[in-house]
């Protein structure tokens, strides 16, 4: 286990009320310190404080039943991962990425015995990601259904969004990107195909293929049935070979944690340890 | 004031109508007639910089890529550039802005050069975002206000070099309008030629409506120690913006609640460095050996050494407390710059940033013009490579496999910056472009500030008349 003090117990309490509810709280935690602050430097903080209140009224009214219907997350067994990673070339192949451009990455690493196990690393879809608030023109979006996406059509290429992301989750199109066919949908933030030459792209959940009942790609494509794809609303998931899970309950009986719980982005994908990683020591990381 | 360098100097030549013609000759002899070499020194830099710019063209038809950039190291060279270009900038204030406002009166036949130094490097270090834009043909939505995100620390940094930017500008003219009058008086005189023509449109433009009365220049000097005042903060507030980039995120080795001083120092010290060697060299190409004089540059080596100091405990500092914590992300990146990938880059800047010119500076023997030209030349270097040192190894530690992976810590998935031919001849073509720049400014600009140094004299020998009465 290469960072095992960095996975800590996800919060047992899974249930989509509690889960908004501090989603909300730390949103406007760091967005609004932020957003005053910078208001104050234009001794504009009245005003800040006035569309704060606006907002917070407008963001009140979606949390009646017409609100998002779903709050997606994903959970990883990694007691099943047998690093094969064909989800990383699903991903690829779906989404027309270079071989170095992989928005799902198994990582390999080593326990404290010096055995081998994986790690598959999507996009952690951070209820307070790092990488929203740094972009200078706003190409970061995070959507009310909790998926953060890039809006490449906005992206000027700072890539001050790969500096904050904690996870090493995304990827710039260095040079011309992978050329795709037709799509189904139209290149926009849910469905960046092809990619854009210049701007950074990273995992979608597979954002356009959600509402059609289908599964990310990954999920789909995985033969161990390591990955589950879930909604937090109606407290279910359900992985590639089709076993389904109610979440709360999965991740409490399992142990799940969240990776690097204390830069304080509140992912949402949460690992199920139980392969020999050894959570009380750090020996095979600093050895 | 009564420990001034040119003092004794002065005193004994009093101010009278044949030193002040001296000055003016010298400050207006570029302006009035063109040097032999300056046509092939300007089409020679002119090509270097075209060079640049079809490298930048060929990055922009095949992307980031071709610059050496890949995830393994997003940022690079282009950061590096665009701190240490904007840094080199702030020689401008020092000498200006800060030797002003604490009557150094040694300053004035410096002061010219200085702001015009500072005038050309801040563009060019600006220009640095350009290919540093994965999507330049987008940059536009930085100043399209409703795209802004004012919680990102770029767009405050967009807005503190602007605004920095347009008082540098400022800083520059104020001084230069009593001169336009001198020139365009000089220029009476001159045959009406097209160029001369050109020349008095623009002095006429310059000067506006001010006429020189006792009034109106108290008028200008107190303005031009307003924005004296002003240009400190500004300076302080562009280089602490610049490395908020670097140190909002949590990225070891760029998340130092250092940086904003350690960028704000290294820019002063840079740019003292910068100005001495522009100082050096306007005074051979120029003929200003009598205006210039040694203990200028024994007294500006001071100021550059005084920063050099401050620098070098700065990392000392960054290095020893990082690396003692033992986190595993810091202690990483402090292995890889001091024994690992990285010690080459950052023993240069320690040996010729840190020590030589402290050394220089602290032996009389090596205390002279040419001392104090060699150090600078080693300062302006070794200070664009520690920015590479500072830039690179925390682009290219590993945030999820361990960059301490078993094996020892030279093992672990880092990524790697390779130099290629495009950045290369990017940042070649801004070196050149400053001297172009300045050759240029130059003869438009009189290269000494010719009513400032005669107020100058005149407070001296008021002064020194006062004494020996």
């Amino acid at each position: 286990m290469t960072k095992n003090r960095e996975m800590v117990p996800a919060s047992p309490a899974v249930d989509d009320e509690h889960d908004e509810l501090t989603a909300a709280a730390v949103t406007i935690g760091r967005r609004g310190l932020l957003r005053a602050a910078a208001l104050g430097g234009l001794g504009l903080t009245a005003l800040g404080a006035l569309g704060e209140t606006v907002a917070a009224a407008a963001e009140s009214s979606t949390t009646t039943p017409s609100g998002p219907t779903h709050q997606w997350c994903m959970i990883i067994d990694l007691r099943l991962c047998n690093g094969c990673k064909l989800c990383t070339t699903a991903c690829q192949t779906a989404h027309y990425l270079h071989e170095d451009q992989t928005w799902m990455n198994v990582y390999t690493m080593q326990n404290a015995a010096g055995e081998d196990y994986y790690m598959p690393r999507p996009c952690m879809m951070c209820e307070d990601p790092a990488c929203v608030p740094v972009c200078p023109v706003g190409a970061n979006i995070r959507t009310d259904e909790g998926l953060v996406l890039v809006d490449q059509s906005r992206c000027i290429g700072t890539r001050i969004c790969m500096n904050a992301c904690p996870y090493d989750a995304r990827y710039f199109n260095w040079e011309q990107p992978v050329p795709a066919p037709r799509q189904p949908f139209p290149q926009e933030p849910e469905w960046p195909v092809p990619q854009v030459k210049g701007t950074v792209g990273k995992c979608i959940d597979c954002a356009a293929m959600l509402p059609s009942g289908q599964l990310p790609e990954c999920v789909t494509h995985c033969p161990m049935g390591v990955l589950y794809f879930g909604d937090l609303t109606s407290d279910a998931a359900v992985n590639g070979m089709g076993a389904t899970v109610k979440v709360s309950t999965f991740l409490a009986e399992n142990d799940a944690v969240v990776f690097k719980e204390e830069y304080g982005t509140h992912p949402r994908v949460y690992y199920i340890p139980g392969h020999g990683q050894d959570l009380d020591n750090n020996a095979a990381a600093s050895s | 004031m009564s420990s001034n360098l040119l003092e004794t100097e002065r005193v004994e030549r009093p101010a009278d109508a044949h030193a002040r013609e001296d000055v003016r000759h010298a400050a207006m002899r570029p302006v009035l007639e063109t040097p032999r070499w300056w046509w092939p020194a300007v089409l020679v830099l002119g090509a270097v910089v075209v060079l640049g710019i079809v490298a930048w063209m060929v990055q922009v038809a095949d992307g980031l890529g071709t610059a050496g950039y890949s995830d393994g190291a997003f940022w690079a060279i282009y950061e590096a550039n665009l701190v240490a270009f904007i840094g080199v900038s702030y020689g401008g204030a020092v000498v200006s802005a800060i030797l002003r406002l604490t009557h150094a009166g040694w300053r004035a036949p410096l002061t010219r050069i200085a702001e015009a130094t500072a005038l050309v490097t801040l563009p060019i270090g600006m220009l640095f975002i350009i290919p540093h834009l994965g999507s330049p043909q987008k940059i536009w939505e930085l100043v399209w206000p409703p795209y802004w995100n004012l919680s990102s620390p770029i767009l405050w940094d967009f807005f503190a070099v602007s605004t920095y930017l347009l008082a540098t500008i400022v800083f520059f003219y104020l001084p230069l309008v009593p001169d336009a009058a001198i020139v365009l008086d000089r220029l009476g005189d001159a045959p009406a030629n097209r160029r001369v023509r050109v020349r008095r449109t623009l002095y006429r433009a310059l000067l506006g409506r001010f006429g020189g009365t006792p009034r109106e220049r108290a008028a200008l000097n107190g303005s031009i120690g307003l924005v004296a005042i002003m240009i400190i903060p500004m300076a302080v507030s562009v280089h602490s913006v610049l490395s908020f980039a670097f140190s909002s995120s949590s990225r070891p080795g760029y998340m130092e609640t250092i940086f904003p001083v350690y960028f704000v120092v290294a820019a002063l010290y840079s740019g003292v460095a910068l100005v001495v060697l522009v100082i050096a060299a306007s005074r051979r190409l120029f003929h200003l050996e009598a205006f210039i004089v040694p203990r200028h540059f024994v007294r500006l080596g001071f100021v550059m050494i005084a920063f050099g100091a401050a620098y070098l405990y700065l990392t000392f500092t960054e290095y020893l407390v990082d690396g003692y914590s033992g986190t595993t992300g810091a202690a990483a990146w402090v292995y890889q710059d001091i024994a690992g990938r990285y010690w080459i880059p950052f023993w240069f800047y320690f040996v010729a940033a840190g020590v030589v010119p402290l050394v220089i500076m602290a032996v009389r023997r090596f205390r002279t013009t040419s001392g104090v030209v060699v150090a600078s030349t080693l300062v302006v270097l070794a200070l664009w490579v520690k920015r590479l040192v500072i830039v690179i190894p925390p682009a290219t530690e590993p945030l999820v496999q361990s960059p301490l992976a078993k094996g020892g810590v030279l093992a672990g998935n880092w990524g790697s910056y390779h130099f290629t031919w495009v950045p290369i001849s990017i940042t070649v073509a801004a070196t050149a472009a400053i001297p172009l720049l300045l050759l240029i400014v130059f003869r438009f600009v009189p290269i000494l500030p010719m009513a400032e140094m005669e107020e100058m004299d005149d407070e001296l020998v008021g002064a020194s008349s006062r004494e020996v009465a």
